[in-house]
Formats: structure tokens, sequence, C-alpha cells
């Protein structure tokens, strides 16, 4: 469990880094840290499937990105003026915000059932008939397209609007000048 | 777009066909071992990107390109919803199990299952490129 929490402790100083330096490529480099060290924990806890797609689209997005940075430029011009006082008055807000929510957090995060032991019955029955019932092997398959089909619809269609979103906001006709 | 130097073109040349199989695999084998469509679809979308960053692409042909990559992304939302009713028809439930199950363990197994992967291999990766064609292409638009 332990590297787990040196993974979590990468994260949290690759995002820091991530929002804090001046160089844009530099960011993008330690946002993809962020994206790789979920990863790598997804692996740690045995779910291979979605270590799969948070590397594929980890790269993916990455790639956008640095074609986007390539393209306009390297240098982040917001940083270092930030230091008038409304900044400050709303950075005092956001550590305020940020303890209570810490707070929020642990305290129900004890209520938490231990890990890899579900409290939930359904959980188990999943597992339990996913062979039998199914006939796939990987169960996470099995839940995704039989048990919970109307789940993974409502994901497709949600990329499907996104699809449409995009080619709508960036289509040539009908653009004003 | 313009496409990258002579050694980025070489390395993709040989690497691009074997990203694309191996896209393929992970969804047509997404009921057996870890992956299954979206996986898979991301990793063929990754293999296009791939290609077009490369080698580039003229406008014209980019503007076909998103529409082809549109029209199968439709496809790909089309057959899975398709799978879904059919369900329905024959069995009477929404995204029912109709087909027989086979052994397990073995390529043609789990039903409807390979077919949603399939389905859903499609639209994500058909739908991924489009995004990234509409982006790609947002700077001809801003020249004209």
């Amino acid at each position: 469990m332990i590297e787990l929490y040196l993974f979590l402790f990468i994260m949290l100083i690759a995002a820091v880094i991530a929002t804090e330096i001046k160089d844009l490529l530099a960011a993008v480099i330690s946002l993809g840290a962020v994206g790789f060290s979920v990863a790598i924990m997804f692996i740690l806890v045995q779910a291979p499937d979605l270590a799969i797609v948070q590397i594929v689209v980890e790269i993916l997005t990455i790639v956008i990105f640095v074609a986007v940075v390539f393209r306009t430029t390297h240098i982040d011009e917001t940083i270092g003026k930030r230091f008038a006082s409304t900044h400050i008055l709303s950075m005092v807000l956001f550590s305020l915000f940020a303890f209570l929510f810490l707070a929020a957090v642990v305290q129900s995060l004890r209520e938490l059932p231990r890990f890899g032991y579900a409290t939930m019955r359904v959980a188990s029955e999943y597992i339990r008939l996913g062979l039998s019932e199914c006939g796939g092997a990987n169960i996470v398959a099995d839940v995704i397209l039989d048990f919970r089909a109307l789940d993974t619809l409502g994901e497709a269609t949600v990329l499907f609007t996104s699809v449409i979103g995009v080619l709508a906001l960036m289509r040539k006709i009908g653009r004003k000048r | 777009m313009r496409g990258m130097s002579l050694v980025v073109k070489v390395v993709t040349n040989i690497v691009v066909g074997f990203i694309f199989i191996y896209g393929v695999y992970i969804i047509l084998h997404g009921h057996l071992t870890p992956g299954g469509g979206f996986a898979g679809g991301v990793i063929i979308a990754g293999a296009l990107v791939l290609r077009i960053l490369a080698f580039g692409v003229e406008p014209v042909s980019e503007k076909r390109a998103e529409e082809r990559a549109s029209a199968f992304e439709s496809l790909g939302a089309l057959l899975f919803i398709g799978i879904a009713f059919a369900g329905l028809i024959i069995g009477g439930a929404f995204f029912l199990n109709f087909l027989p199950q086979g052994t397990p363990l073995r390529l043609l197994s789990g039903g409807i299952i390979p077919l949603c992967n399939i389905a859903i291999g499609i639209k994500v990766g058909a739908g991924l490129f489009t995004i990234f064609l509409a982006l790609a292409a947002i700077k001809y638009v801003m020249e004209d």
C-alpha cells in the first residue's frame, strides 16, 4: 500500500508544477506525469483494463497538447503577475475551502469499507455469475457490456455528443469573421 | 498540415501498421483479456493521428477524411444501439445477450459482448479521430 501513497505524492508534486511553471511544454510533461502515475496506480491495484485506457488516452491527450504548444507559444504569460490584493484574498478563501473539504473527505473516508472487501452484494454477484451467465472470460467486459450495458450506452452517447459538439463548433459554414 | 522530418516519416511507416493491428487485437479479444472496445478504439485513433501528424495532410483531403470518420462514428453508434434493439426484438429485453455463449476462453464466446466491443471500437476510434481532424482543421478556418 505504501507505493500507492508514493505515487499519490508524485502526482501532487507534478500537478503543482504543471500549474505553476512558466514553460507550457514543461507543464504538459508534468501533466503527463500525473496521468501515468494514475495508470501505474491502476496496475498496482490490479485493474489492467483501466490502466490500458488511461495510458492510451493520456498519450493521445499529450500529443494534442504538445501539437497546440508547438503551434502557439511556449510561455505562460499569466504567471508572475498574479499577486494583486484580490488574488491574495482569493487564495486565502481557497485555502480555507480546501482545508474544510479535506477535513470532510478524511471524515467520510473513515466510513468506507476496507480496500478489496466490498459490502455491496451486487459486486460479488457480478463476479460469481460473470462467466456462467455471459460467457466472457474478462469479467470487466461482462459487467460493462452485459450486466450494465445501459451505462455503456450512456457513455457512448456522451462521446457521440462531444464529437457532434466539436464538429458544430469548428465548422466552416456560418462562421463570422 | 505540414508533415514532419524524414526520420519521423520512416519510423511512422514501420510502426503505424503494427499499432493499428494491436488496436484491432485489443478490440477483438476484449471479452478475453484486459482491454475492449474503448481502449482498442483509442489505440486505432492513435495510429491514425500518428500518420496524420507525421505525413501531414492537404486541407481538401482533411475535410473529406473528417466527413468519412464522422460517418464511421455514426455507423458504430448505430451498430451498438442496433444490437441493443435486436435483444429487445428477439428476447424482449433491451441489451439481452441473445446469442449462444459458446465455450469460455474461446474467441467466439460471450454472445453479444464481442459484437458490442467491435461497435464501440469503431465508434470510439472514428470519434476521437474526427475530433482530432476538426481541431487540426481550425487553422485553415482561421486563415480563410
